[in-house]
């Protein structure tokens, strides 16, 4: 009876603070932009440590991963004296170049709507449009196009039911990446939640960087604006010329 | 193939790129055009971000015109003076040009603007050539000596006058600078060379000889298309080095292989020609801008 108060007792003071623990890794961390990248699959996989048995109710794993945010315009056409041209615009103050969010079960199970709230998990709550909801009255559906559009272009991704759990301990999944990537760091979370409440939270990163012959244009474009253009200039005049000479020779031979 | 442009930050095919280099290489070698309104709207299709493609696009063509000017150098069919006068014209036009496309970009109104303009240029200047070149076809076919040029209009009334010899003419300075600061401020709005306005302009307007104006267009929109490609370079860095290097691959060759089509053709019919291309690519845009969108809303990048 002793042994078994002092079990509990101790279960009792731990249980709250870490019964389950999210333990995770990529089979990438690193996504390089090279001249021939064409999108990349991210394996993302991980086991769940207990220190304690199995709780009750229904377990599940989200996990997001989120490129770098930056404001967006979004604008409506209207059609003014016959021609489409754009009217209105609402600005949001941030939204995620990229957003995948991958779950276990589907997504309201996965996680309630106060905890999505709190921790932005879902696309919406990913996107920050204080600017969209203080603004036009239909600003709602300048923020429904955002999604629509990015999603249109596989940059916003809903993976609902893609990641498989077995034997309540292992997860994986896979996220593929779009070739139309931007550089920056790609913040990785997993949650582990039980009947929609955040038990735990992992956070990881992933690094896409541009490497070899695009890092070097790009910066030389940004850190050498006037050499860049004159070295762009040359390489037009030479080619031009070269093309000119390359097919006199040709006819005269 | 796939490839990734740095700038524009997307990836597409470098066939598709060389090939449509290649395209509209050939059209600009015939006519003597820089091909850019055919290249930019493709480009815009293709998913490259329209700021991108208009700078991009006009580094491209300096290259076409430089390779295809050769050849009039050679000719001796490049008016220098007319050209020189031009270019004053076209330098202030592209500079004030750059400055109404970013002013217009942060509207939000940019895209708008470059498809009116491109729909209204293109349908005047498609339509004019067209009935001009067929109504010189029937006469030609009819037996009547061919159309002679006005020799005196309102050109001629104007002061500062300049004799240029190349084209035989003694004309005021003021209408070549006039139509080279028009085409100077199209260069950079629509990332196009102008040489589909700067040749009937200078035929109908200036009334320069037909086979002065290619040449004179080729290496005035050299110089225009260079300095608009430093002012997108420095002031917005949206020239995609590798972009314009697959496209001008192909263009430059294009454009050799146009030459040689170009002078196998009678001047009616390759203008009948050029006329006809005008006009289905203003149809097309002018469609696009009467017909409902599938999709009402695009994104931009916030800038006020």
């Amino acid at each position: 009876m002793i042994w078994l108060r002092a079990l509990l007792l101790i279960l009792a003071l731990v249980l709250p603070v870490q019964a389950e623990e999210i333990v995770a890794d990529m089979s990438q961390a690193r996504v390089a932009i090279t001249a021939d990248f064409d999108g990349s699959e991210i394996l993302i996989f991980g086991a769940i440590r207990r220190e304690a048995p199995l709780p009750a109710g229904p377990m599940s794993v989200v996990i997001t991963v989120e490129g770098p945010s930056a404001p967006v315009t979004v604008r409506k056409k209207d059609r003014v004296a016959g021609i489409w041209i754009n009217t209105e615009a609402v600005d949001v103050d941030a939204a995620p170049s990229f957003y995948a969010i991958a779950t276990s079960a589907p997504l309201r199970d996965a996680i309630t709507e106060t905890e999505d709230l709190r921790h932005h998990v879902s696309i919406p709550q990913a996107i920050r449009a204080v600017d969209a909801a203080t603004g036009a009255e239909n600003a709602e559906d300048f923020v429904d196009a955002l999604i629509r559009i990015r999603a249109s272009n596989d940059l916003y991704q809903l993976l609902e039911e893609e990641i498989t759990v077995s034997a309540d301990t292992l997860f994986d999944t896979s996220i593929s990446l779009p070739s139309n990537l931007t550089e920056g760091t790609y913040r990785t979370r997993i949650f582990l939640t039980r009947e929609g409440d955040v038990i735990d939270q992992f956070e990881t990163a992933i690094d896409v960087r541009k490497v070899g012959l695009e890092k070097f244009i790009y910066n030389l474009a940004h850190d050498r604006p006037l050499i860049y253009g004159l070295f762009s200039l040359f390489i037009a005049i030479a080619a031009g010329w070269l093309a000119s000479a390359f097919f006199r020779y040709i006819r005269g031979a | 193939m796939n490839i990734y442009l740095p700038i524009a930050e997307v990836s597409v095919n470098a066939f598709l790129l060389l090939g449509l280099g290649g395209m509209v290489g050939v059209l600009s070698g015939m006519f003597g055009v820089g091909g850019g309104f055919l290249m930019t709207p493709l480009l815009f299709f293709i998913g490259i971000p329209p700021a991108v493609a208009v700078a991009t696009e006009a580094n491209q063509i300096v290259a076409s015109s430089f390779s295809g000017v050769l050849a009039h150098f050679r000719k001796k069919t490049v008016d220098f003076r007319m050209g020189a006068v031009l270019l004053v014209g076209g330098l202030i036009g592209a500079a004030l040009g750059v400055q109404l496309f970013n002013l217009l970009k942060a509207a939000g109104q940019v895209d708008l603007l470059v498809r009116l303009c491109y729909v209204v240029f293109l349908g005047i200047i498609g339509s004019l050539m067209f009935i001009e070149s067929l109504n010189a076809i029937r006469k030609t076919k009819a037996g009547a000596p061919p159309p002679k040029r006005r020799q005196r209009s309102w050109v001629h009334a104007l002061p500062f006058k300049m004799r240029f010899r190349t084209s035989g003419l003694y004309i005021s300075v003021i209408p070549p600078l006039i139509v080279g600061l028009l085409v100077g401020v199209l260069a950079a709005i629509m990332g196009v060379g102008g040489g589909f306005i700067m040749v009937p302009a200078m035929i109908y307007i200036l009334g320069m000889p037909t086979k002065v104006v290619v040449g004179t267009s080729l290496f005035q929109i050299i110089f225009v298309t260079a300095f608009t490609t430093l002012l997108h370079a420095t002031t917005n860095q949206t020239v995609d080095m590798m972009l314009a290097v697959l496209l001008l691959v192909g263009g430059v060759i294009g454009a050799q292989i146009g030459t040689q089509i170009g002078t196998r053709l009678k001047a009616e019919q390759l203008r009948i020609l050029l006329a006809l291309i005008v006009l289905a690519v203003c149809g097309k845009l002018a469609l696009d801008l009467l017909v409902m969108p599938s999709e009402l809303y695009s994104l931009g990048e916030a800038g006020h």
